[in-house]
Order: structure tokens, then C-alpha cells, then sequence
């Protein structure tokens, strides 16, 4: 029977049947829950409004350097956006994933709970740093053009972002934002909790090996 | 559940597609006809995927507006920083009008895919209605 835990402030959770297994080969692990009863959710805000000024002064930073011509901070955040873009993707697709698959049901929901909101401020944020800047960055270096020995390589970079686009924009971005409003209800789906937070890991992951391709090109691009 | 996650997706890449097409000829300014294409199947798309996703019943219509407001509000921030840039790059007529196109596609079909995701889970009632919370 499922409680709500006022001194917790948070509502109980139908636990699944079975925990979301991680992005490594194998068997899920067996059904684990708190050994006093139902797991519990924690109050959470689904945007984390404190953040909301950090992204505008970031944002605002960027148009900014983009209307003042600033190589160095186009450059800055191009390459600073791009390198935590990338780095965020692999390491929660290839760790942090397979470590919240061993998790308890409590662990998972207190992690999620946390993690969660935060990355729906800080991936879009640093996707579109990365892109205005990058490409503002090829028009200033000359790369955009067709006789650029950079060209091929940066059509290339366009296709592989393309592609991450669609990934993450339709998948991974709505997993997450449907984890949150799922844990959100007066009793939320464990199962269902499980089934999206799979499939942000793995567009995580796969986002992630796709970025490498992406840090492929880039060097060679630097390097030219 | 119609397949409107997957339409969107759709939606997403073709004028994806069109837009890498623009970019590969910048600075020159690309042939028109194919973006113009793209834009408009992606257009029509995002017509078909809403006049389904409005049959969908029962349905949290009222999720779905609240999550979709937002995130159009945040995507509409986003497509205006792009827009900003493409001016600011002496982009002009023709082929601004066809990159707005494709940006406002995109500023749309984001925010219906991710309001349809979470929406989609919410429990309604056969009236459309979402169930009380559960008293303390």
C-alpha cells in the first residue's frame, strides 16, 4: 500500500516490478526496495528556477560576443560548450547510467529527483552555445567556404549534429521532461519511470559516441 | 497512441535536412527549390501531426498546453538567438524567409513533442478529465 511520507515532504512510488537494467550487456539485477516500505519521492521543482539567470547571463554573454565579433569568447564557447556537451553525453550514457541501474529504487528516485532538472537547464544551454558560436567562429575563420580545405569537414560536422538533433530533441529531451512530471504524481509509475530513464541513458550514450565523431572532425578542422 | 512522436521526429529531420543543404552553400547563396521543398513537406507534416494528435481522445490537454507553452516559450528564445545570427550574417530575402520558415517548423515541433510525451502518461478520464490527487 503506498503512503505519503509527510515528514519527507515527498509521496510514495509504486515500485516496478523489476529495476531499469543498465546500458551494459547483461540481465537486470533483482526487484530492490527500502526494507521499511514504498520509496519515497522528494519535493523537487521540475525547472530549477535559480538557474533560470545563469542561462540568461550565459545567453545574453553569447549574443554579445557574437555582436561584438569576440573571437576569444566565441571561441571560448565554442570550444568550452562543446567539451561539457560531449563529456556530460558519454559520462552519463557509459557511467552514470550504468551505475543508477545498480541503485536502489530510493537511490535512483533521490538521484533522479536532483539530477534531472538540472540537465534539462544545462543541455540545451550548452547546445545552442556550442552552435551559434561554432558557426559564427567557421564565418570569422574563412571555414564556411567552398574552397575552405575545411569545408568538407564542417558539412560532415552539420550531418552528425543533425542527426544528435533529432536523437536528442526527440527522445532524450522528452524522456526527461516525462521522468520528472512522472515523479511528480500522487502515486508514479515505477515501471514507466524505468522504461524512460532507459532511453535517456542510451540516447545519452549514443549522443555521446556520435559527439566523438564530432571531436574527430573538430581536430582535424584545427589541425588544418 | 498515434504516432506522433515519430512524425515529429520526421518533421525535425527533414527541415534538419534542409537547413544542413543551406548551410553546405553559405556563403554563396544555395539553390532555393530544395530547401523550398523541405519546408514545405516539413509544413505539412506538422499540419497532419496536429490535426491527429487533436482526435487523440481521451487526452491531458491540459498537460500538454502547460508543457508546450514553456518549452515553445524556451524554443521560441532559441529560434530568435538563430535568427539573430543569420541576420547579423547579411543573410537576406529569399533565403531568410526560407530559414525562418524552417526555425518557426522547429520552435513548434519540439515543444509538441515533448508536451505530447508527458502528456501522453498523464491519467484522464474518458470526459478528458485528470483524476484527483490523492488526500493526504
Amino acid at each position: 500500500m503506498d503512503v505519503v511520507d509527510e515528514s519527507a515532504g515527498g509521496v510514495a512510488v509504486e515500485a516496478p516490478t523489476a529495476p531499469p537494467p543498465a546500458p551494459a550487456s547483461g540481465p537486470p539485477g533483482p526487484a530492490a526496495g527500502p526494507p521499511g516500505g514504498p520509496p519515497v519521492v522528494p519535493e523537487f521543482e521540475i525547472v530549477p528556477l535559480k538557474g533560470l539567470p545563469i542561462v540568461a547571463a550565459l545567453l545574453i554573454f553569447l549574443v554579445a560576443s557574437i555582436a561584438g565579433n569576440w573571437l576569444w569568447a566565441l571561441d571560448f564557447f565554442h570550444v568550452a560548450g562543446g567539451g561539457l556537451w560531449t563529456g556530460i553525453d558519454l559520462f552519463v550514457g557509459l557511467v552514470v547510467g550504468p551505475i543508477l541501474g545498480k541503485l536502489s529504487i530510493q537511490g535512483r528516485i533521490e538521484f533522479m529527483t536532483r539530477f534531472m532538472p538540472k540537465m534539462l537547464l544545462i543541455m540545451p544551454t550548452l547546445v545552442t552555445m556550442t552552435l551559434a558560436s561554432g558557426w559564427q567562429l567557421a564565418r570569422h575563420l574563412g571555414n564556411l567556404s567552398a574552397s575552405s580545405p575545411n569545408h568538407s569537414w564542417l558539412v560532415a560536422s552539420y550531418i552528425v549534429v543533425g542527426i544528435m538533433a533529432v536523437i536528442a530533441l526527440g527522445i532524450l529531451e522528452p524522456a526527461n521532461v516525462a521522468v520528472l512530471f512522472e515523479l511528480k504524481k500522487p502515486r508514479p509509475n515505477g515501471e514507466r519511470i524505468g522504461r524512460l530513464m532507459r532511453r535517456f541513458i542510451y540516447t545519452a550514450g549514443i549522443t555521446g559516441l556520435m559527439q566523438i565523431a564530432t571531436l574527430v572532425i573538430m581536430s582535424r578542422v584545427a589541425t588544418n | 497512441m498515434p504516432p506522433v512522436g515519430e512524425l515529429g521526429m520526421a518533421t525535425l529531420a527533414i527541415v534538419i535536412v534542409g537547413g544542413i543543404f543551406m548551410a553546405a552553400h553559405v556563403p554563396r547563396t544555395a539553390p532555393l527549390v530544395f530547401p523550398a521543398v523541405m519546408l514545405a513537406v516539413a509544413a505539412v507534416l506538422l499540419v497532419v501531426n496536429l490535426v491527429i494528435m487533436s482526435r487523440i481522445k481521451p487526452f491531458a490537454w491540459d498537460v500538454f498546453l502547460r508543457v508546450a507553452g514553456w518549452a515553445l516559450l524556451a524554443y521560441l528564445v532559441i529560434a530568435g538567438m538563430l535568427i539573430y545570427v543569420f541576420t547579423y550574417d547579411h543573410t537576406r530575402g529569399s533565403e531568410l524567409w526560407l530559414l525562418i520558415g524552417m526555425l518557426v517548423i522547429f520552435a513548434v515541433d519540439v515543444p509538441l513533442m515533448i508536451g505530447f510525451t508527458v502528456a501522453r502518461y498523464q491519467d484522464v478520464d474518458e470526459a478528458g478529465a485528470q483524476p484527483a490527487p490523492v488526500a493526504a
